[in-house]
Parts: structure tokens; C-alpha cells; sequence
């Protein structure tokens, strides 16, 4: 029997022991070594050979992250360790650390319960090690930590011993802090990552060896005996004798917890259905006999296969063949095949059981997000995934061949499957398509994307995404219907702060209100009891609050009246962008006796005039997207860097000094951010390491406002100037 | 001025003469037929007859722009419109704007479906309670209420006419065993047992023509017939004098015991 047949048997076996899984992601700031960790794991675990490792960057399959030498997707393999004599199935997701992909980084950690968070020794806790530890933490994914890099320490930055361990004890109570302040409760101390027990290791990842506490009492290195391998250019004897793979899945198995052990905590936080029912049950226990439960967290367009997705199974068996329900769109789907993953591969078998992370096959309609089970058993849906980041940036894109323009049409429409940070308009009447995502970057990527499935396309200069919002109070403002019989009385305000963050940060999911469970919710975030009661809709991050009383058909037009709200936020009266921060509260309502007269053609016109008169009486104004820039640069060159800034609205918001580098924190509007990377570069003669961040959004300057609107409207083919409340009232 | 004069129930020839006259002195000649519709050529008949151009309007331009009123100061105007003016449709907004705009209005009456129907039914017209319309069901739009209408109306033992939706713009005029299954459909959803295969109805076809049909049934006979073209209208009645079901089954071919009161 081959090796690789050997390897596929084991992988089988285990997969029917969920005490022996561990299903784990690997989060990092960009450039932390993620990536080369990955690679070296797969090697040790007799994946890929071990020379190539290191060099190779396995996980970055696809052609373009190979190229620029960063990861875009979270890609999944699945491999064998030994520990303490019995045999562990490892599910690996590896995931993006550049923060314009971080859509994918939040749809992996739903499928995982533990990660490694690696820092860099040499930059240290990084902002995105921020974000991406919060992202697991939300989940209730429980971390261990990986510090890379420890040979640069000791061989370009020249650190004494004394000096390395200063740097470790920094960086371990960084993290700490970190966890402290965003686990959930009960997690917080019991998820401290300590050096005694073994959560934390040191090593370097390129050069393949890695060590903790219990690996050091095991074979009597010690820290001094690290520190001069590195010197005496001897890492790779280190690295047989404490090779990466070894220390970080031992780790993995010890410190990071299986599906059985996770799912009890986890399933209520992801789960909202009755935890008592036969399927709850079963999920809490990860049961493969139970119902089936699997959420999806990915879905990916493979040219021979068509559409795989990859989703958690939490409770019951996925078999080949099998019937599926999908939840979220109540429709049916039949699974043409089931796998679990080896590198790029998958390895077709008949079932895969709860507690594993599984590669479905030819399953039509399944998108990111959906809850699958038994159509003869349905069950609740999974809670949503949450995205943090949102789309700041907008490119038109065109077919350069006009035969292509179907086709184009079918890979934008595919794209947008598979990453649900992409938003994609397409416009089958001019051609032109928009694709908006989480920044220049990612818009690169996706024009390559769609180049790779065989569309030429040209693309316009990237475009920001701008909001639209309101500083004060306005109305009651009458919105009369175009027949004139129907007539709404609208008043509308900012949106209390603290509301806002509640929905930005998911404690209130956006949506129609059903039933008066969210209640409680809204008075938690600060909205007055009257009106916590009424919401009737949150859209976009703002309300939609029915003040009235015993109107007669006003249910009847409820979802009318919703319709025309929430065309309305998606078009602002200033500029068309949309609405966020809003306050929309229904005070009065005349309504016809009949119900021909008060059709959609009727409310919908009404209800949007109103909004839109009240806006523009309530001093409505332009939000421009942020990004927070991190800079890392040598001394000398930090005059340079912050030019930069400074040249680009910017605003230094902190800087920090170690040894010979600063590092600066400061914000940018994303519309001055375009070229950045050019121009720092050549400002600092390449010597800067720099990431950024979305960091939502704020008001444009007033003496801004004016221009941009009108070059907004432009664009759009609309007057340049907005109309005023007058034109909505006539 | 501004005159609003009804073109009748069916054809060129419902106008009154009162209207035709009128509309011989105007300068200018709107129509619209969003609200009903009129045999096809009427138009072009009333145009040869007057030997005056005729515009026909739709409701964006009567509603929101007031295009009549636009000339009404100056010229004198007319506004032609199915049915009597005023009745069924929504345009009391215009003689209001016209009001407050100092334009004077005159209304030139004509027949209606409100005395049309129940008077081709043999029922009484004091009997009736609120009339509803069916509307073509839209994304987020099905409303209960015209079922709501002959609940409130049979709790009162009052009749139900129910005027089913056109969109002229797509031509597309619901007919009555679509309107009997729209109310069959919201009995499913809100089972209060107030319409079932088994309720009598009427059904109304081309009233104002020469022969306009008259069908009353159980709503399981009916919404397998064919009541031929447009419009059509529908009435749910409630307790019957003796002679509504006399007249119901001798000229609408009821079944004969609904007389002993069996509707």
C-alpha cells in the first residue's frame, strides 16, 4: 500500500472518533508566517517533502498568491499526528492574514475550535493579530500561541538572551490582554496562553523547529542551547531535534479542544433552535446518529467538479447521495459527492461524520452562511456569519470582447458565491458591471480572478463608497402617494451611538423584526422602552420604528411601507449611496379605503418621499470610509512615512519606538489610500513594512461635501445638484 | 374650464349626449383608461364623431402632473373617463386642485358599475355594504382585505360587489375565476369560513353592452366556466329577498334552492 493510501486509510479511520479530531485554524498579521507554518506542518506530517517546504507555500494554491507571496483564500488539508502513542485527525483551514480578505478569516473560524495565533517576534502583537484573535474569540474559538521568527532576534536584531526573553514576556502578555478583554466570560482566565504548561511555543517557522516547556523538560534543551544553534548557524540540526511539526500539533492536541469537547460550549452560542430537542441533543454531543446539522463557511467553483462547499457537520452523517435541505433558502439539493481535504485535494468517501470539516460536491444553490440538514428533519438555522469588514471600494468592470458579455455575467455571479465580501451589480442594460470590495487590493485579486476564467475584461479607477447620513432631527414630514389618497407622516433622527454599535457588531442582527424577542435587545443598546417595542425593520444599520397606533390596513402594507424604507436607504436623496446611522419613525398614516389605491405603486413612492424629504431637512451629510495605516519603518525614514500621511488628509493617531524602528498609527480617508503602496515605498526606499485597516466610517469635511456630491452625482448620470425637501413634498 | 365627463360602461355610445356636446366646443381632449376600459375603436369613433384629436393619458400624467389643469386656465378642457367620472377612480384630487387653482369644473355624469351591477343581478342596491377590488397580487402585496370587506359586509346582511384590477398599461383585466381564487386563496390562509366552493356569487360580464351575461352559481361551478372577454365583476350576496332569488335563478341560472334560502 502506498503511502499516500496509507495516509487516506488513517485519515478515514479517525474521522469517526471525535475525541481524536482536532479541527484548528491558523490566524496572524500578514506576513507573521502563517503560510510557511502551514506548509511545514504538512511536510512533518508527511504530506509534501520536506525540502520543498519552506519554499514551496503548499496552502498557496492559487497562482496569483504564489506571486505576490501572500494568502487569499483559506484553503483546508486535513492530516495525521501521533501523540503520546495514539493517532490525531488534524483539520487545518489555513487563513488570509491581509485584512482586505477578512470575510474569509471570520467564515473559517465557524468551522474550527482552536488556533494558533502566531506573532512575529520581531514586529510583535500586530493590529490584525488584534482582529483576527477577536474573530476566534467571538466564535468561541480557543487560541494557543506560536512565536516565529525567534532566529531574526538573534540573528539580524542581534538580542541577548535577556533581551529575547523580555521580548517574549511582552509580547505573551499582549496577547493575553487581548484574550482577557474579548473572550466571553467564562474563558477569560481559563484561556490565558502560559509558557509552564506548554500553550505557548517558540521557533521559526521557515527554518522548521519549534519548542515549549514540556518539549524542553522531554529532550533537556534549554533556551541557552536555542540561542546558540541560531548563532552557530546549526538550526537545522534544531530542527531535527525539536522539529515544528512535532511541538506545534502536540500543542494542538493537548491545549486546543476536540469537536466533542467544543461543540458543548459552542453549539448554544452558534445555535439558537431548542438545545433540548433530539437535534440540539445531538449536536451538544456530536452525535453522528443524530440529525444532520452542517453550516457551509465556504463555496468554491472548481472546474471539474462544479460547486464545492465546505462546512462543520455539528450533528449526524453526511453521506454520498444524500437528499439535503437547504435552510436558509428552503430548497433541496442532492450531494453528488462528500470528502475531506489533503492539500488542494479531496479525498472522495461514502459518509463523513459529525465533528469533521467536509468537502461537499455538486450540491446546486449552496451558498456561504447556509444551514443544511435532512429534509425529513429540519432544523433551525446556524446564526449568521458575521462579517466585520464591509465593502469600501467600487470598480466598473467591462468584457473587452463583446462575445464575452454572457459569460462575464456567469464568472461575476460565481465570484460573488464565493466571496460574500465581494458585492457585484450587474447591469445586463449598459454592460457595466460594478464589483465593490474590501479595498484596492482585493479589487486587483478579483480582476485576476475573473482574467482566469477566461474573461479579458477592462476595469475603471477604483471608486470609494461613500454613505449618507443625518446630523439632526426633521418632521413629522408629510409623503403623499402619487394618486394622493395615501399619506405618511415620517420623523427622522441620528440613531443613537450606542445602537448603531450594537448592529455594527451583531447583537442586534439586521432584518425584519418577527414576533418581540428582539425587545429587550434594542432597550439593552439605549432605545427607549415606547420605542424598543415598535421597530418594525433594521436595514443598513438603521431603523425603522412604528410610532402609530390602530390604524386600520396598515398591516396589510406593512411590508410596503418596508420596501419603500429600505429603497430608500439603499439610494440616499444626496447623492444615491446609501443610508446609514438613521432613525426612521412612521408617526401618522392616512390610508385608502381600498386596496387597488394603496398598491405598491402607491406606498412605496410615498413612504420614500417622506424619508427623503425629512432627510434633507435634517441636515443630511456625506460619510467617507477610514483606514487605520499601521507603518513599521527605521527611524530615519519616519519623516518620509508620515508625509505620506499627512499629504492624504491623514492623521497620525500614535507612534511607538523600538530600537532603531517606529511605528505609526494613523488614519486615512480610503479615498486618498489609492497608490499608497507606490508611493510609500519610494518615500522610504522600500525599507517600511505597512498594513492597514478598515476602521468604518466618518464624515467627509465640510468643505468637501459639496464637491464630492456633485462628483458623485455626476458619475451617476444624475443633476449635480441634489433636489430639497420641496421636490419630495409637492 | 374643466369638464370631466364619463364615457359609460361599455362603448361610443354610453356617452350622454350632454358629454358629446360638450366635447364638440372644447379645445382640447384628454382620455384615460387605467380605471376601465371601453370596447376597442370607441375612441376613434368619438374622435370622427367630433372631428377633435383625443389624447389618451396615463396615470402618471393625470396624477402627479395634473396635465389637464395645465391648459384648464385658458382653454376650456375635457377629461374623458370610463364609468361616471367620479365614482369608481380617484380623481376628486384633480377638481380639488382645480379648486384651489381657481379652475372651474364641471362634471358630466354617465351610467357606473355601482348601479349597473346589482341592478343586472336582480339585487337590491339598498342592500349593499363597502365595495371592494380585487388588485393583481404583487411581490409583498396580498391583501386580505377585500375577504375582510364581505366578512364585515355578511356580518350586516349586506351584498358584496367586488370590481376586479386592470393594468391597462400590460392589458391585462382580471377576470372573475381569477378573483374567486384570489378569495379561495385567502381563505386558506385565514380559514374563518366565510368563502368556500360551496358560496353562491355572481358573476358580471360586459355590463352596458347589448348582451352582458348574468351568472349566478356555487363558486365550484363557476370557476370552471368562461365568461368571455372583459371586464368582468363579481358580487357575493348575503341573505336574498325572495325576489333576488326568483331573479337569480330564473335569469342568472341560480340552482333553484337558494330560494328557500340556502345561499
Amino acid at each position: 500500500m502506498s503511502r499516500r493510501a496509507k495516509m487516506i486509510n488513517k485519515i478515514k479511520e479517525l474521522m469517526n472518533k471525535p475525541d481524536y479530531i482536532r479541527n484548528i485554524g491558523i490566524v496572524a498579521h500578514i506576513d507573521h508566517g502563517k503560510t510557511t507554518l502551514s506548509d511545514n506542518l504538512l511536510a512533518g506530517a508527511g504530506m509534501i517533502s520536506a525540502e520543498l517546504a519552506g519554499e514551496q507555500l503548499f496552502l498557496d494554491f492559487d497562482e496569483q498568491e504564489q506571486a505576490r507571496g501572500i494568502t487569499i483564500d483559506a484553503a483546508n488539508v486535513s492530516m495525521v499526528h501521533p501523540y503520546n502513542g495514539k493517532e490525531y485527525l488534524i483539520n487545518l483551514i489555513d487563513t488570509p492574514g491581509h485584512v482586505d480578505f477578512g470575510g474569509d478569516v471570520t467564515r473559517a473560524m465557524r468551522a474550527v475550535d482552536g488556533a494558533v495565533v502566531v506573532v512575529c517576534a520581531v514586529e510583535g502583537v500586530m493590529p490584525q493579530t488584534e482582529t483576527v484573535l477577536r474573530q476566534a474569540l467571538k466564535e468561541h474559538v480557543k487560541p494557543v500561541l506560536f512565536i516565529n521568527k525567534v532566529d531574526r532576534l538573534i540573528n539580524e536584531l542581534k538580542l541577548k538572551p535577556e533581551e529575547l526573553q523580555e521580548r517574549f514576556i511582552k509580547i505573551i502578555s499582549q496577547v493575553n490582554k487581548l484574550i482577557k478583554s474579548m473572550a466571553p466570560k467564562e474563558f477569560k482566565e481559563k484561556w490565558q496562553v502560559k509558557v509552564e504548561d506548554g500553550s505557548v511555543a517558540f521557533g521559526s517557522a521557515y527554518y522548521n523547529w519549534a519548542i515549549n516547556v514540556p518539549i524542553m523538560q522531554e529532550t533537556g534543551i534549554t533556551f541557552k542551547d536555542i540561542y546558540q544553534y541560531c548563532k552557530e548557524d546549526r538550526q537545522k540540526e534544531l530542527a531535527q531535534k525539536v522539529p515544528l511539526h512535532k511541538v506545534l500539533l502536540g500543542m494542538v492536541v493537548k491545549h486546543l479542544p476536540s469537536p466533542s469537547e467544543s461543540q458543548a460550549y459552542r453549539v448554544p452560542i452558534i445555535w439558537q433552535g431548542d438545545l433540548e430537542s433530539e437535534e440540539g441533543q445531538s449536536m451538544l454531543k456530536t452525535d453522528p446518529q443524530g440529525p444532520l446539522a452542517v453550516m457551509i463557511t465556504d463555496v468554491r467553483i472548481d472546474k471539474h467538479a462544479g460547486e464545492v462547499a465546505t462546512g462543520r457537520i455539528f450533528g449526524g452523517t453526511i453521506k454520498k447521495g444524500d437528499e439535503i435541505f437547504l435552510v436558509g433558502s428552503h430548497a433541496t439539493s442532492r450531494v453528488q459527492q462528500v470528502g475531506v481535504y489533503m492539500g488542494p485535494e479531496r479525498i472522495n468517501t461514502d459518509l463523513v461524520p459529525a465533528g469533521n470539516i467536509v468537502a461537499i460536491t455538486g450540491a446546486k444553490n449552496v451558498v456561504a452562511g447556509e444551514t443544511i440538514c435532512d429534509p425529513e428533519r429540519k432544523i433551525e438555522a446556524f446564526e449568521s456569519l458575521e462579517h466585520i469588514s464591509e465593502p469600501v471600494v467600487t470598480v466598473a468592470v467591462e468584457a473587452k470582447n463583446t462575445k464575452d458579455l454572457p459569460k462575464l455575467i456567469e464568472v461575476l455571479r460565481q465570484i460573488a458565491k464565493e466571496d460574500p465580501t465581494v458585492k457585484v451589480e450587474i447591469n445586463e442594460e449598459t454592460g457595466e458591471h460594478l464589483v465593490s470590495g474590501m479595498g484596492e487590493l482585493h479589487l486587483e485579486i478579483i480582476a485576476y480572478r475573473i482574467n482566469e476564467k477566461g474573461v479579458e475584461i477592462e476595469t475603471s479607477e477604483p471608486i470609494v463608497v461613500y454613505r449618507e447620513t443625518v446630523m439632526d432631527n426633521a418632521g413629522p414630514v408629510e409623503g403623499k402617494s402619487p394618486n394622493k389618497h395615501n399619506r405618511f407622516y415620517i420623523t427622522i433622527e441620528p440613531l443613537e451611538e450606542s445602537v448603531f454599535k450594537a448592529i455594527q457588531e451583531g447583537m442586534i442582527k439586521e432584518g425584519r423584526i418577527k414576533g418581540k424577542e428582539m425587545a429587550n435587545k434594542f432597550i439593552k443598546a439605549g432605545l427607549s422602552k415606547e420605542e424598543a417595542r415598535r421597530v418594525w425593520d433594521v436595514y443598513e444599520r438603521n431603523l425603522f420604528i412604528n410610532m402609530t397606533r390602530g390604524i386600520q390596513y396598515l398591516d396589510e402594507i406593512k411590508e410596503l411601507i418596508l420596501d419603500g424604507f429600505e429603497t430608500a436607504i439603499d439610494d440616499g436623496p444626496l447623492a444615491k449611496e446609501k443610508v446609514m446611522g438613521v432613525k426612521v419613525k412612521l408617526m401618522d398614516a392616512k390610508i385608502h379605503e381600498d386596496a387597488v389605491h394603496r398598491g405598491p405603486a402607491q406606498v412605496l413612492p410615498a413612504v420614500r418621499r417622506a424619508i427623503y424629504a425629512a432627510m434633507m431637512m435634517a441636515e443630511p451629510k456625506i460619510l467617507e470610509p477610514i483606514q487605520k495605516v499601521f507603518i513599521n519603518v527605521p527611524q530615519e525614514y519616519m519623516g518620509n512615512a508620515t508625509r505620506e500621511i499627512q499629504n492624504r488628509r491623514g492623521q497620525i493617531l500614535d507612534m511607538s519606538q523600538e530600537g532603531d524602528m517606529v511605528t505609526v498609527e494613523a488614519k486615512v480617508p480610503v479615498a486618498e489610500m489609492f497608490g499608497f503602496a507606490g508611493d510609500i515605498r519610494s518615500a522610504t526606499e522600500g525599507r517600511c513594512l505597512w498594513s492597514t485597516e478598515n476602521a468604518g466610517f466618518e464624515k467627509l469635511p465640510d468643505e468637501l461635501q459639496k464637491t464630492i456630491i456633485r462628483e458623485i452625482r455626476t458619475r451617476k448620470g444624475l443633476s449635480p445638484e441634489p433636489y430639497g425637501a420641496d421636490h419630495y413634498l409637492s | 374650464m374643466l369638464y370631466i365627463i364619463g364615457l359609460g360602461l361599455y362603448d361610443e355610445n354610453d356617452i350622454s349626449i350632454k358629454g358629446m356636446k360638450t366635447l364638440k366646443e372644447c379645445d382640447r381632449i384628454f382620455a384615460e383608461f387605467y380605471t376601465a376600459k371601453l370596447k376597442d375603436q370607441s375612441l376613434s369613433t368619438i374622435k370622427e364623431k367630433t372631428g377633435k384629436d383625443i389624447q389618451i393619458i396615463g396615470r402618471k400624467e393625470i396624477e402627479e402632473e395634473m396635465k389637464p389643469l395645465k391648459y384648464a386656465k385658458r382653454e376650456d378642457v375635457a377629461l374623458l373617463v370610463p364609468g361616471d367620472p367620479l365614482a369608481a377612480t380617484t380623481h376628486s384630487t384633480l377638481i380639488l386642485e382645480a379648486q384651489r387653482k381657481n379652475i372651474k369644473t364641471r362634471i358630466i355624469h354617465s351610467s357606473s358599475i355601482f348601479s349597473a351591477a346589482p341592478g343586472l343581478a336582480g339585487l337590491q342596491i339598498y342592500k349593499f355594504g363597502k365595495t371592494t377590488t380585487i388588485p393583481f397580487p404583487e411581490e409583498n402585496y396580498f391583501p386580505h382585505s377585500p375577504y375582510l370587506t364581505i366578512k364585515n359586509n355578511l356580518k350586516y346582511d349586506a351584498h358584496t360587489l367586488i370590481l376586479l384590477d386592470i393594468k391597462a398599461e400590460e392589458n391585462k383585466y382580471m377576470n372573475a375565476n381569477q378573483g374567486l381564487k384570489y378569495l379561495l386563496k385567502v381563505e386558506e390562509e385565514r380559514k374563518e369560513n366565510i368563502i368556500s366552493l360551496d358560496s353562491l356569487a355572481v358573476v358580471l360580464a360586459r355590463v352596458g353592452s347589448s348582451n352582458p351575461l348574468i351568472r349566478a352559481d356555487r363558486i365550484k361551478k363557476l370557476i370552471v366556466e368562461d365568461f368571455g372577454g372583459p371586464l368582468h365583476c363579481l358580487i357575493i350576496p348575503s341573505k336574498l329577498h325572495f325576489l333576488e332569488a326568483e331573479y337569480l335563478i330564473e335569469i342568472g341560472r341560480a340552482p333553484p334552492e337558494i330560494l328557500e334560502g340556502r345561499i
